[in-house]
């Protein structure tokens, strides 16, 4: 009887503990990686009027691709001026874990936090108010504060181009789509992709699997996997790994990578990326912050022809047609002209939701919430 | 309908695997007589010793092998605590559960995005040319294939060797096994280093052929599956199999469901495999069969006098 009870008191413990897992990916496991490692850069040789600091607050591990990963190489560009330092922290779990790294560096007196991910907003806003001399930058978010401005790149126009490829090399017109949250970032990230592949070939449907995970390299191939299954022949993901691009290449269709040049992942099944390029603003955003000029409560979106985001070197099996046609697309871009949600554009349904000769306000996107017609999933 | 279950199979095979090797070293640790709740910890720490050999030496089977070894040193430190120092085995697991996934975090950081070899799926000669089953069984890795053995293994191993049933005495009774002239705690120690070893594969698999890249928290609560699915197949290796391909079956299903477009919210379909294995837990439970259980289960040897 005693075992009997000892051994229902283990299954009692197992279910306890697969429950936090089907509530998340184990928020606990990731904060034994001690969450402040921070890496200091060569002191500056000769003495300048300041010397600037940045904190950088990265979701993800750097490793050498993904979306951390092109944070980071905007930070190192920043770490190369004579008069800035910068400090980052990694793997930094969205929600009460980040407040905390947020609140230690604010602590530390850096001058501007970077956080860098969607969930950071609230902890960020929170810890702004505590630490009102300290400057804030959000990125991908929508709140703001005296001292906290968000920014963030149209990535959209990128995967706008990157679906316009993709619509032209596509057999089957089903084409895959690996993607973490459904928040608006990565639902603007879907339509915009679909818009471009439909473009080009309006036969094509874009198919949606959800992980909800950025970051779990195992989920994301299975879940590349079941669409190829389903038939899909291209593959781009929204994750912060190439998984997805691995699963594309064993199984010999295409793919399209995001955040970096994913290329050297899957060389034989790579036709592009969409990738950022934070390099620019994140100098800029110092430079401001060294001459007083920064301010609060700002929005900055900044697009393709600031040189944020753009789409990587096409893979050798692109055809010079496409090439060119994307290319010319890609001017308009650079000409400041923003074709990618204009209308008319129709949701799931069928409806008209962008009317004939418009354009959605950045509002309506930074809050898009549906599907564009063409998208088989859900948003939720 | 072919075209969606044939591929579901296939996936579920290959999702079910790495669960397999826990469940079965788990099983393994049990008939022993030695509870262990490490089994997240033990898989996590293999995972990195195979990427980091397969990485560092290029030979994924030397990387398999340091999954085994991994599973096993930890092992040997569950069963240090709990054989010979007659410590809680409850908290002695779940500390190895800690510290290892912990360890991993600490030591895997630098790998994190990094590529090692390893294994790939090629189609198995003859059988992968049966229609259907071929498909489903024959077109995967090695260690899929090696773990069609391991069951079969397993099942001999208690069933048909006399050390075999001396393991699994010691796992019933073991002051009885001694007055036989037995070593229960040589004899549970093996069950445990065994066990270990067989976890530590589950690992292994998953830094090798299920991805090739290293990334933290690649275990993801398989562990855990793996202790309740023990429970589920009554201490068989036969109902351990149909556990671990029913939990992989549920997890690629999940996937596939959104794949092809069906308008469920993916939240409930990503809750689906822990939510079966909860039914499981409490079916198996419900239905008393309790009885299956080493009696020794979860106690220690006392010392004589």
């Amino acid at each position: 009887m005693k075992k009997m009870l000892k051994l229902f008191g283990v299954s009692v413990a197992c279910m306890a503990l697969l429950m936090l897992f089907a509530c998340g990916q184990a928020p606990e496991e990731k904060k034994a990686e001690a969450p402040a490692k921070t890496e200091e850069a060569a002191a500056p040789a000769k003495e300048e009027p300041k010397t600037v600091t940045a904190g950088f607050v990265y979701v993800s591990p750097i490793g050498d691709a993904g979306y951390s990963y092109a944070h980071d190489l905007g930070r190192q560009a920043v770490d190369a001026l004579d008069w800035a330092e910068t400090f980052y922290a990694e793997s930094v779990p969205e929600g009460a874990d980040s407040e905390r790294v947020i609140r230690n560096m604010a602590r530390k007196g850096y001058d501007i936090i970077f956080t860098t991910s969607f969930g950071y907003m609230d902890p960020t806003i929170k810890v702004a108010k505590e630490f009102p001399d300290t400057k804030f930058m959000h990125c991908s978010g929508f709140k703001k504060a005296a001292n906290v401005s968000n920014y963030f790149g149209r990535i959209y126009q990128a995967r706008f181009l990157t679906g316009l490829v993709a619509g032209e090399m596509t057999k089957s017109n089903k084409l895959g789509y690996v993607a973490a949250f459904p928040i608006p970032e990565v639902i603007r990230g879907i339509n915009a992709f679909t818009l471009g592949v439909r473009k080009v070939n309006p036969e094509a449907e874009v198919r949606v699997v959800w992980t909800k995970t950025w970051y779990d390299p195992a989920l994301e191939k299975d879940a590349a996997k079941s669409l190829l299954d389903a038939g899909c022949d291209v593959i781009t993901q929204h994750q912060d790994s190439p998984a997805a691009q691995e699963a594309a290449q064993e199984a010999g269709v295409y793919s399209v990578g995001y955040n970096s040049d994913m290329a050297s992942f899957a060389p034989k099944s790579h036709l592009t990326s969409a990738m950022w390029n934070w390099g620019p603003m994140y100098v800029k955003v110092m430079e401001q912050v060294r001459d007083g000029s920064w301010q609060g409560d700002q929005s900055t979106w900044w697009s393709l022809k600031d040189g944020v985001v753009d789409i990587a070197p096409f893979g050798p099996m692109v055809p010079e047609d496409v090439k060119a046609d994307v290319e010319a697309e890609r001017a308009k871009f650079m000409a400041g002209e923003d074709v990618v949600f204009a209308g008319p554009v129709k949701n799931q349904a069928g409806e008209v939701v962008i009317p004939e000769g418009s354009t959605p306000a950045d509002g309506d996107l930074l809050g898009m919430d549906w599907f564009v017609e063409g998208v088989v999933g859900t948003v939720k | 309908m072919w075209d969606f279950l044939i591929p579901l199979f296939a996936a579920t095979v290959q999702s079910g695997t790495p669960v397999l090797y826990a469940t079965l070293g788990e099983m393994m640790t049990e008939k022993g007589g030695v509870l262990n709740l490490g089994v997240e910890g033990m898989m996590s720490i293999a995972a990195l010793a195979a990427f980091w050999t397969s990485f560092t030496t290029g030979s994924p089977w030397l990387g398999f092998m340091a999954g085994g070894i991994a599973g096993m040193v930890f092992g040997g430190l569950h069963a240090f605590v709990c054989v010979t120092c007659l410590g809680n085995q409850v908290v002695s697991g779940l500390a190895l559960t800690i510290f290892g996934v912990g360890l991993t975090h600490f030591l895997g950081v630098p790998y994190v995005g990094l590529a090692a070899p390893g294994f790939n799926p090629f189609d198995f000669p003859v059988l992968s040319q049966i229609p259907v089953l071929g498909e489903i069984f024959f077109k995967h890795d090695m260690l899929v294939y090696f773990s069609f053995v391991l069951p079969v293994l397993f099942w001999f191993f208690f069933r048909r060797t006399s050390f075999g049933l001396h393991v699994a005495a010691t796992g019933e009774m073991p002051a009885a096994a001694a007055a036989a002239g037995l070593k229960p705690v040589v004899l549970r120690y093996f069950a445990v280093l065994a066990g270990g070893f067989m976890i530590g594969l589950g690992g292994a698999y998953l830094s090798l052929a299920y991805t090739h890249l290293w990334t933290n928290g690649l275990s993801g609560g398989r562990g855990w599956i793996a202790v309740a699915l023990v429970i589920f197949a009554f201490w068989r290796p036969g109902r351990a199999v149909a556990g671990a391909y029913l939990f992989g079956g549920v997890m690629a299903f999940q996937l596939r469901l959104q794949a092809v477009g069906t308008n469920l919210p993916s939240s409930l379909l990503l809750m689906l495999p822990y939510l079966l294995t909860i039914l499981v837990l409490i079916l198996s439970a419900w239905r008393g069969r309790r009885i299956d259980a080493p009696a020794a289960l979860g106690t220690n040897i006392e010392p004589e006098g």
